[in-house]
C-alpha cells in the first residue's frame, strides 16, 4: 500500500468514526500514551515520554504530605517555576506502574496542578516538567503507612 | 451512564481557578473481589477542560489516580458567567461532560 492510498483510507476511516461520534475530538486530541503508562519504573516511563535526558532541577515545587496515612488518597500539588512550562508529569517511583498523570498546559494555564494519587508504599514522588525542549524533574519522599493499591 | 461531576470555577484577579470532583471507581485491574476474581481495570484516561471552547488543560491519567478523582488548576482569563466544560473518557470508552459557569 503506498502512502497516498494509506492516507486516503486512513482519513476515510477516521472521518467515519468522527461522524459517528465515536471520538469526541477534544478528548482524543492526543492518544493515551500506553507505553508510558505501562512502564514499571520511573526510568522506563521517562524514556517512553521521550524524556530520558531529564535533569534534576530546583524550579519545581512538589507539595505533598511527609506522611500519608492512607495511600489510597495522597494529595499532590506540583508547581513549576520553569519558564515556559508546557507539560507536567507526575510519577510515583514504587507504584506498580510509575507514571500517574501527564498534564498538558496550553499558554495561559498556570503551571500549578493539584490531584490525588494512590501510593502502594513509601516512595519518592517525581514531578517532570517539559519547557521549551528542556526536561527537568524534582523528587519528594512521601511515607505511606497504609498502601493504596492492595485488594 | 456515568454520574455527574462537580465542577466549580471562580475568577479572581484575572485568574480562574477550576476545581473538579469526578465520580469514577478508578479500578487498577490489580484488585480482587471476595471470590478471588480480578476486578477489571476501569479508569479515566483522558481529561480535557475548556473555557469558552478553548482547551485550557488536557491530561492523561493512569489507574494510580485516586478513586473519585479530584483535580484543580488555574488559568489566566475567564470572566463571571462564562462557561468551563470538563470532559473525561475512560479505558472502556465511556465518557462524560459537565459544565459550570464561572463565579
Amino acid at each position: 500500500m503506498d502512502r497516498r492510498t494509506f492516507l486516503q483510507q486512513g482519513g476515510g476511516w477516521l472521518g467515519t468514526l468522527l461522524a459517528a461520534g465515536w471520538f469526541a475530538p477534544e478528548v482524543a486530541a492526543q492518544p493515551w500514551n500506553r507505553a508510558a503508562f505501562d512502564a514499571r519504573t520511573v526510568k522506563e516511563a521517562l524514556e517512553a515520554l521521550g524524556a530520558k535526558d531529564a535533569a534534576p532541577g530546583g524550579d519545581i515545587v512538589i507539595t505533598a504530605p511527609e506522611l500519608a496515612e492512607n495511600g489510597a488518597v495522597v494529595p499532590i500539588t506540583i508547581t513549576s517555576k520553569v519558564p515556559g512550562t508546557e507539560s507536567i508529569a507526575l510519577l510515583v517511583d514504587k507504584n506498580p506502574n510509575a507514571l500517574s498523570a501527564v498534564f498538558t498546559l496550553p499558554a495561559g494555564t498556570l503551571p500549578d496542578v493539584h490531584t490525588r494519587v494512590k501510593m502502594a508504599e513509601t516512595s519518592s514522588v517525581v514531578a517532570m516538567v517539559r519547557a521549551g525542549g528542556r526536561v527537568v524533574f524534582a523528587m519528594k519522599e512521601v511515607k505511606v503507612t497504609l498502601g493504596g493499591c492492595g485488594g | 451512564m456515568a454520574t455527574p461531576m462537580k465542577v466549580r470555577a471562580r475568577s479572581e484577579g484575572g485568574v480562574t481557578e477550576v476545581k473538579v470532583l469526578m465520580s469514577h471507581p478508578m479500578e487498577t485491574g490489580r484488585r480482587k473481589n471476595e471470590k478471588g476474581e480480578t476486578i477489571p481495570a476501569l479508569f479515566i484516561q483522558n481529561v480535557t477542560v475548556s473555557h469558552q471552547g478553548r482547551t485550557v488543560l488536557s491530561a492523561q491519567w493512569g489507574p494510580a489516580i485516586s478513586a473519585n478523582p479530584f483535580l484543580s488548576f488555574k488559568f489566566q482569563g475567564g470572566a463571571k458567567g462564562e462557561t468551563v466544560k470538563v470532559t473525561w473518557q475512560d479505558n472502556t470508552g465511556d465518557t462524560r461532560s459537565d459544565e459550570a459557569l464561572i463565579a
